[in-house]
């Protein structure tokens, strides 16, 4: 559903993207990570068109990014984004609704009260956007980008403004949205939510992908700990895949086996091995 | 509705909701207010002046000039209007972040720039519309005769808010909110100088003051049409020559060359903006 080969972008005095890859597939939550300045929001602005990038090729549904095709089937929600302060979230709604130029089935006030409930604002429908605090206006950011259902969303810090509750509001729409089949690139500094959310991650630092797979599979460290007759014993530096022929061994040696505890580092670990600090450095 | 439609419904609600509209009605109101008791004022004082009698010799100065002055002012308020309601309408608002959820949609650049520029023309034409015919009618009404064309003075006077409005779109897809204000209400001050340069120049023969004033008037045309428009005012004679070399402006007639130059220029313009707008990133 989404796909990006190569992407290479430069500003001014600083390289952005340096040969991106990406792709997301129908109902897939990928997480987007790394440290800020990485590249993540340049690439997620390239896949809806704001930003041209200098080189590579990116494609939403097999239309290439950033053409009225494809941006006709992208909800898009920016990190910095604001609504006009004068306008209602029905109004805002609106007028995405109309820009959206995709038909909703029932009609389109059922679906501006539908995104107005499943962002937790189905009060706040007549509420300017002026007198909403930075969270619900978050949430409205949200409905917005889910205006018609789009077979693709590109959220960027979707959660950055929220509480804990609001989080869980977010959490639970991508969730709903994954089941409809939408294809998902959330951009997030959010690890937690990832690891709840997220199929796969695509880790970046300074523009370059540096590890993209199944959170399972990034997270399988090395190591296991192996319960035995003889009591625990752990072996820190054994690769995963040797561990069946390691269990073998101690099989063969006449020891009973009573459990095979395999080493797992977390996101959080796998990140800060990856990229570190970098942010510090800079 | 067209895409065109939706932009500028949203510019013109904002104007609406945040009382620009009412704000210049009542400003408006105020000022034709102010012109009624100049105009009833000025014919008190001229009743006892055989001249200035129907039949008299400078019979058609004084509505000519009143018109003259009336033009002038709405020209004035009707390009700081321009200018306020489009300054911000591309880079300004790009900064503030309204604009990025718009473009994401399946809208082209090209057709949010025609929505603004659609927007702001109504409000600033309409102005100009309003105020010159308010501004004829009343001063018919006082004075026994106008000048054979003063109707056709309206026109001109639209079409060079029209170029300020456009000029300003131009400017506001290139620089940030304050300083397309300053620049395009800069511009449009020299503008007005070139043109009073260039009456001088050519009253005194100085050939390269009045090149330099011509040069200026196919740059910023808006001044070669409220010349026009003067022209259109002027009586015929010695009369004439006397409200040319008046204190607003040389009068002088464009023909229809000024007119299809205008066409050129306001598309070349809008061509501008939209180039600039599709090569930036947002």
């Amino acid at each position: 559903m989404v796909h990006a080969a190569g992407l290479t972008k430069s500003y001014k005095r600083s390289v952005a993207l340096r040969g991106v890859d990406i792709d997301v597939s129908a109902g897939e939550v990928v997480g987007l990570l790394g440290p800020n300045g990485a590249g993540k929001s340049t690439l997620t602005k390239v896949l809806c068109g704001l930003v041209r990038a200098d080189g590579g090729s990116a494609s939403i549904a097999g239309a290439p990014a950033g053409s009225s095709l494809a941006r006709s089937k992208v909800g898009y929600l920016a990190e910095l984004f604001r609504f006009p302060g004068w306008a209602t979230a029905q109004e805002v709604l609106v007028t995405h609704q109309r820009l959206a130029r995709r038909p909703t089935a029932g009609g389109d006030a059922d679906e501006r009260n539908r995104l107005l409930a499943e962002v937790g604002l189905s009060q706040a429908g007549s509420t300017r956007v002026e007198a909403m605090s930075k969270g619900m206006q978050q949430r409205l950011g949200l409905a917005q980008a889910m205006v018609g259902d789009p077979e693709v969303l590109l959220l960027d810090e979707p959660t950055s403004a929220l509480d804990p509750a609001g989080r869980h509001t977010v959490r639970e729409v991508l969730s709903r949205a994954r089941d409809r089949g939408t294809a998902v690139l959330l951009n997030t500094h959010l690890l937690g939510e990832v690891e709840q959310l997220a199929d796969r991650v695509v880790l970046i630092d300074a523009g370059r992908v540096v590890a993209a797979g199944a959170i399972s599979d990034l997270t399988a460290g090395h190591g296991v700990t192996i319960e035995t007759d003889q009591g625990r014993v752990e072996h820190p530096h054994v690769p995963r895949d040797t561990i069946p022929a390691l269990v073998s061994d101690l099989v063969a040696d006449g020891r009973q086996v009573y459990a095979v505890i395999p080493h797992r580092s977390t996101l959080e670990e796998l990140y800060l091995e990856l990229v570190g600090d970098r942010e510090a450095h800079r | 509705m067209s895409d065109t439609l939706v932009i500028a419904r949203l510019a013109l609600q904002e104007a609406v909701r945040r009382r620009v509209l009412t704000v210049v009605g009542v400003l408006t109101i105020a000022s034709g207010a102010l012109y009624l008791v100049g105009c009833i004022t000025l014919r008190h004082h001229l009743e006892g002046l055989a001249q200035f009698k129907r039949g008299g010799q400078l019979e058609p100065l004084v509505p000519a000039t009143l018109l003259g002055l009336a033009s002038f002012g709405t020209l004035f308020l009707g390009s700081v209007l321009a200018v306020f309601l489009a300054a911000g309408a591309v880079k300004g608002d790009v900064d503030r972040g309204l604009v990025q959820p718009l473009v994401v949609r399946p809208v082209g650049r090209g057709v949010y720039l025609a929505g603004r520029a659609l927007a702001a023309m109504t409000v600033s034409g309409g102005f100009v519309l309003v105020v010159s015919g308010a501004a004829t009618i009343t001063t018919r009404a006082l004075f026994s005769s106008l000048p054979p064309k003063a109707w056709t003075v309206i026109p001109p006077l639209i079409v060079a808010v029209l170029v300020v409005t456009m000029l300003t779109l131009l400017v506001s897809s290139l620089l940030s909110t304050v300083a397309t204000g300053i620049s395009v209400l800069m511009a449009y001050g020299a503008g007005l100088i070139a043109g009073l340069l260039g009456e001088i120049a050519r009253a005194f023969s100085a050939h390269t003051l009045s090149d330099i004033a011509n040069t200026v008037s196919y740059l910023l045309p808006f001044e070669a049409l409220y010349r026009d428009a003067l022209q259109r005012l002027s009586p015929g004679g010695s009369l004439g020559q006397l409200v040319q070399l008046g204190p607003l402006g040389g009068a002088q007639g464009g023909g229809v060359g000024l007119w299809i130059y205008t066409l050129f220029y306001l598309c070349g313009c809008a061509a501008l903006a939209v180039w600039a707008f599709r090569r930036s990133d947002l």
